[in-house]
C-alpha cells in the first residue's frame, strides 16, 4: 500500500510544504478532514457503521455468533477483527492473498479495542463451554488515505450500536426475535491516531497522495479510563525511525486529539 | 524565476476538444440509446448506425455537428493517440530504455535512442531514475505497447514542482481555446504548468502559495459541470482568492 | 387454478420492490454504482481498461472482463466467512457472461476491465442487483458498450408467478414450492444473457416467466438511465 506511486518531485515538494506547515487542501498538519457517520448499513448485522473521512469511506459490520471459548479464558467471549482491502476501493489494491497492510490494519484496531477494555468480554459468557464471539469486519469502500483511524472510528460506532441476538431453546440464534440487550460495553472506548512522517514533519489524517509520500507511521490507540487518558496500543510501521523528541511531541498531542475527535463524533450524534 | 515558453503542443491538440465543448444542444445518452433517426446522419466517435438510427455506443453527451453525430466522453480512461504529449513516471529501467507509467492500459516505453541527447547505457539512471517525471510525446501506439519520444520542444525530464492528476476528458477545458485558460492560470500564479493529454499536470511555482493556488484553480475548472462563461468565472475566482 | 397468493409486503404479484440506483459512489473507481431492490443492496466498481497482472492471463485478441462478486460478511444473518466461496465464484462467472455480450472487448487487447461487485445487505436477488449495478458502473466508466444489461429474479410460489422474490418468498414450501429464476437481458431486447433457476416448473411456464420479466426489466432500465444521466446535470 505504501506504493511506488508518488513521484520523486512531488515527494520533495510535499516535504517542503509540510516543513512550512502547508497542505494542498489548506488544513493544518495535525487537522482532521470532515467526518460523516452513518449507522444501520446492513440490517443483517448486529450493528454497523459507515465512516466518511474526507473522501475515505469505510464500512464496518458487527456480527455475533455463539461459539467455544479459548481454553485459557473459559469464561470470556471472543473478539475477532478482520479486514479486506478489496480492489473495489483503490486502483492499488489487488485480488489475492492479503498483503501486509491488509493484515496489519485489523490487528491495530483489535489491540486498541482490547487495550481499552471497551468490550466486557466476561459478560459474553452464555453457559459452560459456550460464549459469544464478536466479529468486527472492516471494509474500506474508497481509500483516500488514513484507513486505520477511519476504521477504528467505524468499529467503535458499530459496536455502540450492536445488540445481542436472541437464542432459542436449542441454543441457536432466532433472527425473527427482536434483540433487547446491547452488546456489553464499558464506558471506555478507544480512538486511534496515526502519525505519519515525511522528512522532519509529522502529519495526521493524510490524503492518499500525502500518505504515499510519507516514509513511516506510528499508530496509537487512546481512551479515557478511570478519568485518565490511557494509551492502549502502539505500533510503528516502516523502516524509518522516530526520535525520542518526536514521540514526546506526539504524547503531548494525543490527549488533545482525543478530545477534539471525540467532540466531532459527539456532534455527528453517533457516540453518547 | 525562469518562465519556460512551452505548451504550444498542448494548445494545438486542445483546439479540437474545446471547440466541441462549447457547443450547446448536447444531451446525456446511455449506451444503446437512439440519438437521432434518419439516413442523412453520419455516426462519429461514440456512435454507430443501426438501420435508420444513430445509436450511442458509450455514455456521455450526444452532440450533432452538421450531419455528424457523436458522443463526447465525460468519463473514462485516457485513450492514447499518436502525437499526444503526456506526462509519465519512470517505473523501470531496462537495457533498452525506460518503462514509463502514463496511466493508460498499455505500457509505455521510452527507447534509449529517443532521448534528446546521447545517453550511454551506463548513465541511464543518472539521466532519468525510477520515480522521475517526464514530458514525452507518443510516437506510436501498438497492441503490444506505446512508444514514447523525448525529441521535441518542451519535452524531457521535469525537475522540481509537483504532479497531480485530473480526469483526462477535462484537459481541453483546462487548456482553453488557444491556451486561454491555462495562460490565465499561469499568469495569475507565476507558474510553469505543463498539461499532459493523459490528465497528468505538472506545476512549478515561485512559492508554495502560488503552487497551491494554481492547483486549486485547475481543480475549480475541472469540477464545473457546465462550461458557459468559464473564463469569466475563473477571473472572478482569482479576484476573490488573491 | 392458481390460489390468490398474498405477498407479505403487500406488493402486487408483478410489482418490483423499491429500486434505488446511484452512480459514482466510489470516487477512486473509473466507474461505480449502487443498485438496490428493497433491502438487497449491491455496489459495483469498475477499473479499466488497465494493465493485466499476471501477464500470462493477457489475451492478444481482446480485453479480459474479470468479474468478482461476493457477499460482505455482515450482509447476511449467518456471517459469511471472508473469502470466495463456491457460490460466489459461480455467480462471478455467470455475471461475467451476463455482461460481456454488450462490452466491446475487441477494442482493448491485452488489457483487463475489472468489475468488482459486493453485496452490502442481502434479501434475495443479490446476483440480479449486482448485474444492474455493474451495468451502470461499466457505462459510467466510459467503456464502449452496445447497450445496458438489466436483470431481475422472477419466480413461482406453488402455482403463482411473481416478480422480485424476497428471501422469505424464496423459502416458500407449500404445494409446488418456490422456483426462483434469475434472468438478465440486453435492455429492450429479447437477448437473454443470464438464465438460472431451480425448483419445479412446467416447460410452458418457463416461457411465461421469461415474458413476465419483460416489464420489470423495462422499469429497471429507466432507473439505470436516470441514475447515469443525473451525473451529467
Amino acid at each position: 500500500m505504501i506504493s511506488m506511486e508518488t513521484s520523486n518531485l512531488t515527494k520533495e515538494t510535499l516535504k517542503k510544504m509540510f516543513s512550512e506547515g502547508r497542505r494542498f487542501d489548506g488544513r493544518g498538519l495535525l487537522e482532521f478532514r470532515n467526518i460523516k457517520i452513518e449507522t444501520g448499513i446492513s440490517n443483517k448485522a448486529e450493528g454497523s457503521a459507515r465512516v466518511m473521512l474526507g473522501k475515505t469511506d469505510v464500512i464496518v459490520g458487527v456480527k455475533l455468533a455463539p461459539g467455544e471459548p479459548y481454553p485459557d479464558s473459559p469464561n470470556k467471549g471472543n473478539l475477532t477483527v478482520s479486514c479486506d482491502l478489496l480492489p473495489l476501493a483503490s486502483p492499488r489494491f489487488e485480488m489475492g492473498p492479503p498483503g501486509f497492510y491488509a493484515i496489519e490494519l485489523p490487528r491495530l484496531v483489535d489491540r486498541a479495542i482490547r487495550g481499552s477494555g471497551m468490550i466486557e468480554l466476561e459478560k459474553l459468557f452464555i453457559e459452560e463451554g459456550k460464549v459469544w464471539t464478536i466479529f468486527i469486519d472492516i471494509y474500506p469502500m474508497n481509500d483516500d488515505g488514513n484507513l486505520i483511524d477511519a476504521s477504528t472510528i467505524g468499529a467503535i460506532v458499530a459496536l455502540k450500536n450492536s445488540m445481542i441476538p436472541v437464542l432459542d431453546e436449542k441454543g441457536m440464534i432466532d433472527y425473527d426475535k427482536k434483540p433487547t440487550k446491547n452488546v456489553p460495553l464499558a464506558k471506555t472506548y478507544p480512538l486511534s491516531f496515526t502519525f505519519y512522517k515525511l522528512g522532519n514533519s509529522i502529519v495526521m489524517d493524510p490524503t492518499r497522495e500525502e500518505e504515499e509520500a510519507c516514509d513511516a507511521r506510528i499508530t496509537f490507540g487512546i481512551s479515557i479510563w478511570n478519568n485518565q487518558y490511557m494509551v492502549n496500543s502502539c505500533q510503528k510501521t516502516g523502516e524509518l525511525s522516530f526520535t525520542k523528541e518526536e514521540i514526546a511531541k506526539i504524547m503531548s498531542l494525543l490527549p488533545k486529539k482525543f478530545d477534539e475527535l471525540n467532540e466531532m463524533l459527539k456532534t455527528s450524534a453517533s457516540l453518547n | 524565476m525562469k518562465k519556460i515558453k512551452e505548451n504550444r503542443i498542448n494548445e494545438e491538440l486542445a483546439e479540437e476538444g474545446i471547440s466541441s465543448e462549447e457547443h450547446s444542444k448536447r444531451r446525456p445518452v446511455v449506451p444503446g440509446e437512439v440519438i437521432v433517426s434518419g439516413e442523412d446522419y453520419l455516426p462519429g466517435d461514440g456512435a454507430k448506425r443501426e438501420g435508420n438510427d444513430i445509436i450511442a455506443t458509450r455514455f456521455g453527451l450526444a452532440e450533432e455537428s452538421g450531419r455528424v453525430v457523436k458522443v463526447i466522453a465525460i468519463t473514462g480512461a485516457f485513450i492514447p493517440r499518436r502525437g499526444n504529449v503526456v506526462l509519465g513516471r519512470v517505473t523501470d529501467i531496462t537495457f533498452h530504455g525506460w518503462v514509463i507509467d502514463i496511466g493508460s492500459a498499455s505500457e509505455a516505453f521510452l527507447p534509449i535512442e529517443e532521448s534528446p541527447r546521447f545517453v550511454s547505457k551506463a548513465e541511464m539512471d543518472q539521466f532519468m531514475a525510477i520515480g522521475d517525471i517526464v514530458a514525452a510525446k507518443i510516437w506510436s501506439v501498438k497492441s503490444k505497447g506505446i512508444d514514447l519520444t523525448l525529441k521535441g520542444k518542451g519535452l524531457g525530464k521535469l525537475e522540481g514542482g509537483f504532479v497531480f492528476r485530473i480526469n483526462p476528458n477535462r484537459v481541453p477545458r483546462v487548456i482553453g481555446k488557444e491556451g486561454s485558460m491555462i495562460n490565465l492560470i499561469k499568469d495569475n500564479t507565476s507558474s510553469n504548468i505543463t498539461v499532459g493529454q493523459n490528465g497528468w499536470i505538472w506545476i512549478y511555482s515561485d512559492s508554495i502559495d502560488n503552487g497551491i493556488k494554481a492547483r486549486r484553480a485547475i481543480e475549480f475548472v475541472v469540477d464545473k459541470v457546465h462550461i458557459e462563461g468559464l473564463t469569466e468565472k475563473m477571473e472572478e475566482w482569482f479576484r476573490e482568492n488573491k | 387454478m392458481a390460489k390468490e397468493y398474498k405477498r407479505a409486503d403487500g406488493r402486487k404479484l408483478n410489482e418490483l420492490r423499491k429500486i434505488t440506483a446511484k452512480v459514482g459512489v466510489i470516487p477512486n473507481a473509473d466507474g461505480s454504482a449502487l443498485f438496490a431492490f428493497g433491502d438487497t443492496v449491491a455496489i459495483a466498481a469498475v477499473y479499466g481498461p488497465r494493465l493485466l497482472h499476471p501477464k500470462h492471463m493477457e489475451d492478444p485478441t481482446k480485453c479480459v472482463l474479470r468479474v468478482n462478486y461476493d457477499l460482505l460478511p455482515f450482509s447476511v444473518h449467518d456471517r459469511k466467512k471472508p473469502g470466495p466461496s463456491r457460490r460466489s465464484q459461480e455467480i462471478s462467472k455467470v455475471t461475467e457472461w451476463a455482461l460481456s455480450p454488450v462490452v466491446d472487448l475487441k477494442s482493448f487487447p491485452n488489457t483487463v476491465i475489472d468489475v468488482q461487485i459486493y453485496i452490502i445487505q442481502a434479501d434475495a436477488g443479490t446476483r440480479t442487483a449486482g448485474i444492474n449495478a455493474a451495468s451502470m458502473a461499466l457505462a459510467h466508466a466510459g467503456i464502449p458498450m452496445k447497450n445496458l444489461v438489466t436483470s431481475v429474479a422472477v419466480g413461482k410460489l406453488d402455482k403463482t408467478l411473481v416478480v422480485d422474490l424476497t428471501k422469505e418468498e424464496e423459502d416458500f414450501e407449500e404445494g409446488e414450492g418456490a422456483t426462483d429464476f434469475a434472468i438478465a437481458r440486453i435492455a429492450n431486447t429479447d437477448e437473454l444473457t443470464l438464465l438460472q433457476f431451480d425448483g419445479k416448473v412446467q416447460p410452458e411456464v418457463v416461457n411465461e416467466l421469461i415474458a413476465l420479466s419483460d416489464d420489470a426489466c423495462k422499469e429497471i432500465y429507466e432507473a439505470q438511465k436516470k441514475a447515469l444521466k443525473e451525473t451529467l446535470k
